[in-house]
């Protein structure tokens, strides 16, 4: 039995008889709600370490973000030491070590996560309001009392030492690599990868992530992101008693100013790794990206929806639905503090590999040299323009909005300013952004595959300047 | 697309132990024609939600079109006689919604999200494919994503490191008559044999008003979406009533095999045959994966990684599915170590729990975990629709969150230990997956006592 008797409430006899209307017609659309932003509160503590608080009180649970600005551009000449020393803080702290310390998280019922992004470390706290305090008192101690043990680092030492062996597994992990690689030179932030290499991870150990905790988890830089079932007063009281002894340390790691640029080609150039017998070619295709900050951002946002940023765009479309190529194609412009990024990914049938770079190239050829049509203008612009509300449904999504916000400086707000932008998107600063960013005659491609299967037909579309890259050289 | 649906299930202990019960409140309504219809209101974010369930999955497929549900899942995108073909898509981003679904052994489910505005469009538009599907299905649609679905299997199974194990799994551990023992993906010589008239037969017996249920949930007025589903589904006519497949009982046949891939690690897969959904042990054997797996101090994670370092990650966890179940246990080796060093620690960590079962400590911690989790799923009014949809399905309620996480906080230790010892101290399917050329690396077959 599905459903027991009394749930059931049978409709009224009317609903068997639908009203005459005209089942043909699309239902007109009603005026979409107004974006309503949630209500940011802010305090400090006094340390001066801030708090960014919005109250969610529909579930009993709270996000708290700990953003400490820094993360992997301080690691230079160290791979992967910033985001070793974030993985370490959760390895012992305090009186508690490891297992402790995880055994009490989980029967609190909290997820703590502390990691280093390019631009900034974050300690990421989700916890049932009722065990809030406690796992409080663990964050403290991980936060400012971390231990470090000699024994602790040499085993997560040895098990991220097997997690960068297996990168050569797969396909998808070698294109973002090598594409990175190539993009960004050496001295560039994003030229590797946050967890580094295996010879700089080798070398790990905890009097090295000591010295680097030191100088880069400090109070100065720090902010408190709060979304959830609480108040300010509360967390204020909350974080004062467990942090406001943070103070200043010793000289805090600063980053020398970026001086390398990103490679931008004169012409095509291809980079192919073998994966012999690979059913599947990896594709990423791209080239340096754009500013967050620029004003093209609006229009980047729609010209992207339009490439590749949706199910109905033009690449998926074509390679997709049209041809069969492939189960996705996607384009996307990676914002981050410098910019990011452009590219274009998608594994493909291996025996169409050529004929997938044809279409991608033409695709972007086609948005570069003709003017779009209004509905598809539109309708990439209200895609774009709704989807903000849904990126503001659970506590940790909020809180990841305003830590993002943060990173370029920019307000809540600018979210509502974004919305107006994008609706005053027009059919010509589509393709002007187009003509600008989108790397037609100048990508970056990288491919993996069976080269014995693809070679031969990429060489023949003479696209550009072509080199095999090795395997244990991309991944290392 | 395939997701573990029933295993998300693993669930809760949460305002339960403090006081007020855990409630989504939902109302159920039914059509003259069958239709199900499932109202959740959540005003906390201007969105909507809907989520049709078909009570299908490839579980219902015959020999020799294994795979044919979730190629049919793709074939609902395709346009209907009043959206044709790309209208469905294009029709819903331009109202700012997104949408997507997914096929698993029991079940079919599509789902849109978008601004509360967008909902009459959503309706229209399921409506429409319930309806209306028929009139432009043709064989360069079935082609088509006949291709795309092969590109699906290339690229979740194929191209994946260790995915061609998910192969050879369900065909080991099932009886050859059972509708688990095949891939909910299917193979490709199936995929390529299915054909219009396939297609059409299949969406006439399981795609109808009396074989589905739609949830709406989020910003929305439950009369206001009464009348719209009442405006657009009321003259879809009745379909046939449904024999679903009944599997006949079996045992496991213990089995090892090797299978060779072009990893770094190498990594032992070992499978059991259990429980369905909502049985009596269902819970304990979740709580079970998670004492086993679920945490950096679980016993095998602490046996395996950590005490041990033989291991990089060990995962487990029971999939309570709607006619049957079965419960995974998933281990790599560390550089430099055979899988036959992890089979025997397991075995010894397996024996242990069978006999003394888990700690006072080490179940509040397990049900604290789950408790949280599942506070987490809920969310996203998305989350919410899908386990109303879900629970519904399997209990004929949806409003079952609390019935779902009192089973969980009802386990006890001697429960755990029984069902270790009941279920997972027996014949077994063992994989092991090794590096090319190291066939050394396998673990050795042993019949447990």
């Amino acid at each position: 039995m599905r459903t027991p008797a009394f749930l059931l409430c049978t409709l009224a006899p009317t609903l068997a008889f639908g009203q005459a209307f005209d089942r043909t017609q699309a239902p007109p659309l009603s005026a979409p709600p107004a974006l309503k932003l949630p209500t940011l509160e802010r305090a400090s503590l006094s340390n001066g370490v801030t708090l960014q608080l919005v109250q969610q009180h529909e579930l009993p649970l709270v996000q708290l973000t700990l953003v400490i600005a820094g993360g992997t551009k301080l690691d230079a000449g160290q791979p992967g030491l910033a985001s070793f020393t974030a993985r370490m803080l959760t390895e012992g702290a305090g009186t508690r070590d490891a297992n402790v310390l995880q055994s009490e998280l989980a029967f609190l019922g909290a997820q703590l996560f502390a990691s280093a992004g390019t631009d900034a470390f974050t300690i990421s706290l989700n916890v049932p309001r009722r065990t809030l305090e406690q796992a409080l008192d663990l964050l403290g101690d991980v936060v400012l009392r971390p231990s470090f043990r000699a024994a602790d680092v040499r085993r997560q030492r040895d098990l991220r030492l097997a997690s960068i062996l297996q990168r050569r597994d797969n396909a998808n992990i070698l294109a973002s690599l090598a594409f990175n690689q190539l993009v960004f030179p050496p001295g560039h932030p994003y030229h590797r990868p946050s967890d580094g290499d295996s010879a700089a991870t080798a070398a790990l150990d905890s009097v090295m992530v000591r010295g680097f905790y030191d100088q880069t988890f400090v109070p100065e830089r720090a902010k408190f992101v709060i979304v959830g079932d609480v108040t300010v007063p509360e967390m204020r009281t909350l974080l004062t008693r467990r942090f406001n002894g943070w103070t200043r340390g010793a000289t805090a790691r600063t980053m020398a100013a970026v001086t390398v640029k990103p490679v931008s080609n004169a012409q095509v150039k291809i980079y192919l790794v073998d994966k012999p017998n690979a059913p599947q070619s990896v594709i990423f295709l791209g080239a340096p990206g754009a500013d967050r900050l620029s004003p093209d951002y609006p229009a980047l946002m729609v010209m992207n929806t339009i490439l590749g940023g949706s199910f109905s765009s033009r690449l998926n479309s074509n390679l997709r639905e049209t041809r069969g190529y492939t189960y996705g194609i996607s384009s996307q412009f990676s914002w981050q503090p410098l910019p990011g990024p452009f590219v274009v990914s998608s594994g493909v049938r291996s025996n169409v590999t050529d004929s997938a770079l044809v279409e991608v190239f033409k695709e972007m050829k086609m948005l570069r040299d003709l003017e779009i049509d209004a509905t598809e203008l539109e309708r990439a612009k209200a895609y774009v323009a709704l989807g903000v509300p849904q990126r503001f449904e659970t506590n940790a999504q909020i809180a990841g909005q305003l830590v993002n916000l943060g990173y370029f400086g920019l307000p809540l707000t600018s979210l509502g300013d974004f919305v107006s932008k994008v609706n005053q998107v027009t059919a010509a600063d589509i393709q002007r952004v187009a003509r600008q960013y989108l790397p037609a005659g100048t990508a970056t491609l990288v491919v993996v595959g069976d080269l014995a299967k693809i070679r031969a037909g990429i060489e023949a579309l003479n696209l550009g300047l072509l080199s095999v890259l090795d395997v244990q050289q991309v991944a290392r | 697309m395939r997701q573990f649906l029933f295993a998300l299930a693993v669930a809760p202990t949460l305002a339960a132990a403090q006081n007020a019960p855990l409630r989504v409140p939902a109302t159920v309504d039914t059509l003259p024609n069958g239709l199900t219809l499932i109202i959740h209101e959540d005003h906390s974010v201007p969105v909507v939600t809907t989520n049709v369930w078909f009570h299908v999955g490839s579980g219902d497929e015959k020999p020799g079109r294994t795979g044919f549900a979730h190629l049919f899942e793709h074939l609902m995108f395709m346009g209907s006689q009043n959206a044709p073909y790309p209208q469905f898509d294009r029709l819903l981003e331009a109202a700012g919604a997104n949408n997507n679904g997914s096929t698993t052994e029991d079940r079919t489910n599509y789902y849109e999200n978008g601004p509360s505005s967008s909902l009459p469009l959503m309706m229209w538009l399921e409506a429409d494919r319930l309806g209306w599907l028929l009139p432009t299905m043709d064989g360069p649609k079935v082609d088509l994503q006949r291709d795309v679905v092969k590109n699906e299997r290339r690229q979740s199974y194929e191209n994946q490191p260790y995915g061609m194990v998910n192969d050879h799994l369900p065909k080991l551990l099932y009886a050859a008559t059972h509708p688990y023992s095949w891939p909910v993906i299917g193979s490709m010589a199936d995929l390529s044999a299915a054909s219009v008239e396939d297609v059409k037969d299949f969406f006439r017996r399981y795609y109808t008003p009396n074989n589905a249920t739609l949830v709406v949930a989020g910003d929305v007025k439950p009369d206001e979406v009464r009348a719209l589903v009442r405006k657009y589904f009321s003259d879809i006519p009745r379909g046939p009533a449904l024999e679903r497949p009944v599997p006949a009982t079996f045992s496991v046949r213990d089995t090892a095999i090797v299978l060779e891939d072009r990893v770094q690690l190498p990594r032992l897969y070992l499978n059991w045959h259990t429980v369905k959904g909502w049985h009596g042990d269902d819970a304990a054997l979740d709580i079970a994966a998670y004492v086993l797996a679920g945490s950096r101090t679980s016993r095998l994670t602490q046996a395996l990684v950590y005490n041990g370092e033989i291991a990089t990650n060990v995962n487990a966890f029971q999939d309570g599915k709607r006619l049957d179940g079965d419960f995974s246990l998933v281990a790599t080796a560390r550089p430099g170590r055979g899988l036959d060093t992890l089979r025997t620690v397991i075995d010894a960590e397996l024996a242990r729990l069978a006999t003394e079962g888990p700690t006072a400590r080490e179940l509040e911690q397990a049900r604290n975990a789950t408790e949280a989790a599942f506070l987490r799923g809920i969310e996203q009014v998305g989350g919410k629709a899908d386990r109303l949809n879900a629970y519904y399905y399997q209990t004929g309620s949806p409003d079952s969150f609390q019935a779902d996480l009192d089973r969980y906080r009802a386990v006890t230790s001697a429960d755990v230990q029984r069902v270790v010892s009941q279920y997972l101290r027996t014949s077994r399917v063992m994989a092991s997956v090794v590096p090319l050329g190291k066939l050394d690396l396998a673990a050795k077959k042993v019949i447990i006592q």
